[in-house]
């Protein structure tokens, strides 16, 4: 197992760099001179042979990937256009805000996924099952943008219960879930964001716990005369690794796919953040969020695969 | 529907085969010190830890018109050995001749020329036919790879279909998933005919199938054989079929050959400890004559780390200490077809084992354990 | 006894040649009893057609605009569906925006599955050094979440119709890529390629005439399954102003301008959504009933 471990941390950092080259090459796939894309328009001559300077513009490009991934391993994701404040002070801020309402609607998505999952796989074809079909495939269509709008119309606008957008009056310093005043604000966002991962989490538990029901030792289990519930309980176990494995991808992909939510609420996390850069053309800070976001989800990935080997005895074993 | 093949269907070669070029005694094929270690990869950084000693130095030749069969338990390398003569992975040392020309020499014939004179029948499965191809396809495809238009092998096809018994009609046109076990098999023999290749490697062939079924599809062989001049190279798990089947047997143990000659011989007189408890475990016909005693234990040794010696020791029940310390060889008489020999130190008065020169019938068949093992009981 | 024997014998069906169906025969005698995949197919069939026929069937110019008839609600005058922000036409707008938008759910998976396929039939079929040098690449761009690579790569690029084909290309090109290698590495360790190849067969003709017929009903399979995703991602990409410049209509830019106006005219600002979904369901459930009717594997 110790093994599997170390292999499998041998086996980010090629991946981790592999990203970092992506992000880097970012500045590169935008139209014109990099530097143009690095500073505002109305930079000074001295400002632009400052950042050439700093960032070795000069040289050859593998060389500045390399000052550029330098800075980045320390923390330095260049200035804001826009705000001229350090990036990595713009996403640390926002990140928090993301974190919370993903960590939220994946936990949501997989307490309603295992209770109409596991009804949907003991009695295939009933009521249940029908329902979280009818829910996979709606999570998998259904624009997210769109469901925030039409949240925001029956809520905020018809109904009139929950405010459309923001986070309240004190902003992300003063949130808290505890209180109804800034609870109201991370609802519709929450359940604008919840659909998809319970439609995939439920297929996923389906059709996972109704292939273990169908395996023979099931057969040898109840022979050997355990009750029903004792059996789903042994099967839910085994399809764990699976389904954890999908848990943590959903995670990530809201994590990293927050923008367009985000965007509607105008809910102040990393995915504004990053509408905001793509609004106003700001390379630096789209840079840099993405980096951030794409670490946060190789990093994401790496802990469920190691949570992965602690519930698969398969693993552990080797 | 499988109609037996009649006599009007083919017309037999005359004995003087035309392809043949170094006369009746030279051999089909020989096979000299043929070897293939597979690399194990491991550790954080999956770098070669290990090797498995699949085939090692095997060494054998096969005469025109014979069957030799190979026999020897799963893992022995029987099936890399029959992918090795294909070509169909590369060897790391060993020299194939066929009927005099050494293949893939300058001076021999081509990789490409070999195969159109030797092919292969796989083990029946559902990975052995192409899934999307109707069969007549299938076995049109050789011929258009070696540049027969299509209709013309097409019209060959049929007439191999024919042959094996599959009437083209009703056949033809199917896809592998429409077609018994049987069936495919017959459509396999069919495709590596579709070259007229002199020898035929059959890979457990006939193992997949049903016992009556497996007799038809024995029997259109034989029949083939005779028709068609060909010389086989029969690899099966089952004693009997070989039995039945084969004029020379050659046995495997661990990638090795331990003892190759006449089939009467091996089966009556076998020289070879391993080769007798091998054919003592399958299973007698006559219910009188079955034994309870496993005349094998163990399972065979791990192919990554052979024992020292004589690979068969850690299980042989006439083990001594030269047999740890060397390993016996065949001899260059295994080339000779005439000859029955066994890579065992008993079969070598000199070889300095207690019991050498006795015949493996004179000795006691007591220990079904390995002396040390029975000495620690 | 003989007219016994004669009567067996008219029993006896005389030998009929067996139906015979190839693989596609096969697909297609599931799917003709499969009514939800037939009924959402033809769903398909018929937005495509009212997109490419659009000229014709629109009511109104999908860019006149009416500064006396702006946001009024369905039904109002002439407008079946109602106006938006500018007076124009809904309905006609969205009649027109399935150009763009099936143009984005389309093609894009069209040129990822050939570049995609291609990769990983090459990285399936090589295997070594080949195969990792791909995969590996492929596995950084895994590290990415599909919307963020998009936001990445067409935020870079900037908004345009060209840039965001470019951009869902590439965002399609890895999963697909890594289909299609896992098909070909499957089909590669079958016997009857190593039949093929020790009829002498030169590896070209192995693989088009042994892998790529077997390879091709996952990998389109598959590829179907990302027409939907495409649509969403494409829309998505529009939503945040990185699709087709503002006058042409489109979906999800529709859906971004009407956003403004949720207050004065909600339904008709959920309106270009409801288009997005039903599109997507569509292609949805067709994929998985051609998975189910190609008997491929999830």
């Amino acid at each position: 197992m110790w093994l599997y471990v170390a292999r499998r941390l041998f086996l980010t950092i090629p991946i981790g760099l592999g990203v970092t080259i992506i992000c880097f090459a970012l500045v590169y796939l935008a139209p014109g001179d990099p530097i143009q894309s690095l500073l505002p328009p109305d930079a000074s001559e001295a400002d632009k042979i400052a950042i050439k300077k700093a960032y070795g513009l000069d040289e050859p490009i593998p060389v500045q990937y390399v000052v550029w991934l330098g800075k980045a391993l320390i923390g330095d994701l260049g200035k804001s256009i826009q705000t001229n404040r350090p990036v990595i002070d713009e996403v640390m801020r926002a990140f928090g805000n993301t974190i919370t309402i993903a960590v939220i609607s994946v936990v949501l998505a997989m307490g309603i996924a295992l209770v109409l999952g596991i009804i949907a796989a003991i009695k295939v074809g009933s009521w249940a099952d029908r329902l979280s079909t009818a829910i996979a495939v709606l999570g998998i269509s259904v624009p997210t943008f769109w469901l925030g709008v039409v949240l925001v119309i029956v809520f905020s606008v018809n109904l009139g219960w929950l405010p459309a957008t923001g986070m309240g009056e004190g902003g992300s310093e003063d949130f808290s879930f505890l209180e109804w005043e800034s609870l109201q604000y991370a609802i519709l966002p929450i359940i604008a964001m919840t659909l998809t991962p319970l439609g995939i989490l439920m297929r996923t538990t389906r059709s996972t716990l109704a292939e273990i029901l169908g395996q023979d030792f099931i057969q040898t289990l109840r022979a050997k005369g355990l009750s029903e519930w004792q059996i789903i309980v042994h099967a839910i176990w085994n399809g764990a690794p699976q389904i954890l494995a999908m848990l943590g991808l959903q995670l990530g992909y809201l994590v990293g796919g927050s923008i367009l939510v985000e965007t509607i609420f105008t809910w102040p996390g990393t995915g504004f953040v990053l509408n905001t850069a793509i609004l106003t053309r700001d390379i630096p800070l789209l840079q840099g969020t993405i980096l951030v976001l794409a670490m946060a989800f190789v990093l994401i990935n790496l802990i469920v695969d190691l949570l992965q080997t602690l519930v698969d005895p398969r693993i552990k074993r080797t | 529907m499988t109609a037996q093949p009649t006599e009007r269907h083919l017309q037999p070669v005359p004995p003087g085969d035309n392809n043949d070029r170094g006369g009746k005694a030279q051999p089909l094929l020989i096979v000299q010190n043929l070897q293939k270690y597979f690399p194990i990869r491991g550790g954080v950084l999956n770098r070669k830890v290990a090797e498995v000693k699949a085939v090692d130095d095997v060494s054998f030749s096969v005469m025109k018109g014979e069957t030799l069969g190979i026999v020897g338990e799963s893992g022995c390398g029987k099936s890399t050995l029959a992918r090795l003569l294909m070509h169909l992975m590369p060897r790391d040392k060993g020299t194939l001749v066929f009927d005099g020309d050494p293949v893939d020499e300058p001076h021999g014939i081509t990789l490409r020329e070999l195969r159109r004179n030797m092919q292969m029948v796989f083990q029946d499965s559902y990975s052995s036919l192409n899934p999307r191809l109707p069969v007549v396809d299938s076995i049109a495809y050789g011929p258009t790879v070696h540049g027969v238009a299509t209709s013309e092998a097409k019209i060959k096809a049929r007439g191999l279909l024919e042959k094996v018994g599959l009437r083209p009609d009703l056949f033809g046109g199917r896809y592998p998933h429409e077609l018994s076990g049987g069936q495919k098999q017959r459509v396999n023999i069919a495709r590596a005919l579709a070259l007229d290749p002199r020898m035929l490697i059959l890979d457990e062939a006939v193992s997949a199938l049903d016992k009556s079924v497996e007799a038809q599809v024995l029997n259109l062989l034989g029949y083939l054989k005779r028709h068609l001049n060909l010389t086989y190279i029969f690899i099966s798990h089952d004693l009997h079929v070989v039995q039945y089947i084969s004029d020379r047997v050659l046995v495997m143990y661990l990638g090795q050959v331990v003892e190759i000659g006449p089939v009467d011989r091996i089966y009556n007189a076998p020289k070879h400890p391993y080769t007798r408890a091998l054919l003592q475990s399958a299973l007698e016909i006559d219910p009188e004559h079955r034994i309870e005693t496993p005349p094998l234990v163990g399972d065979p040794p791990n192919p990554i780390n052979p024992p020292s010696g004589c690979r068969f020791r850690t299980r042989c029940p006439y083990a001594e200490a030269i047999c740890e310390r060397e390993t016996p060889k065949l001899g260059k008489a295994a080339e000779n077809p005439a000859e029955h020999v066994a890579a065992c130190h008993i079969t070598n008065p000199v070889a300095g084992h207690s019991m050498a020169g006795r015949t493996l019938q004179s000795l006691p068949v007591e220990a079904s354990a390995p002396r040390a093992l029975a000495a620690a009981l | 006894m003989t007219d016994i024997s004669a009567e067996n014998a008219a029993l006896i069906p005389a030998p009929q040649k067996p139906v015979v169906r190839g693989y596609w025969g096969n697909v297609w005698n599931k799917l003709r009893y499969d009514y939800v995949t037939l009924f959402f197919l033809g769903l398909i069939i018929a937005i495509i057609l009212i997109a490419i026929l659009a000229p014709w069937i629109a009511p109104f110019d999908p860019n006149k605009s009416s500064m006396a008839s702006r946001l009024k609600p369905p039904g109002f005058k002439h407008f079946v569906l109602g106006t938006d922000e500018q007076g124009r036409d809904i309905l006609s707008r969205i009649i027109w925006g399935g150009r763009t938008s099936l143009l984005m759910g389309i093609s894009p998976v069209l040129f990822a599955t050939i570049i995609g396929g291609l990769f990983g039939v090459l990285a399936g079929f090589a295997g070594g050094r080949t195969n990792t040098a791909i995969m590996r690449t492929m596995d950084v761009f895994f590290a990415f979440p599909s919307v963020l690579l998009a936001v990445a790569i067409s935020g870079s690029l900037g908004s345009g119709m060209v840039n965001q084909m470019i951009t869902l290309t590439i965002v399609l090109i890895p999963p697909i890529c890594r289909v299609a290698e896992t098909a070909t590495a499957q089909v590669r360790t079958m016997d009857f390629i190593d039949a093929a190849r020790a009829s002498g067969a030169k590896t070209p003709s192995i693989l088009f005439r042994h892998v790529l017929v077997n390879v091709m009903s996952p990998v389109l399979v598959y590829a179907s399954t990302l027409v939907s995703a495409s649509i969403l991602l494409a829309s998505g990409l529009s939503f945040l102003g990185l699709g087709v410049a503002p006058p042409t209509p489109d979906w999800g830019l529709m859906l971004s301008t009407l956003r403004q106006s949720i207050y004065v005219q909600p339904l008709v600002c959920a309106l270009p959504g409801v288009a997005i979904l039903v599109t997507s369901v569509a292609f949805n459930l067709v994929s998985d009933g051609l998975r189910q009717a190609m008997d491929v594997k999830a």
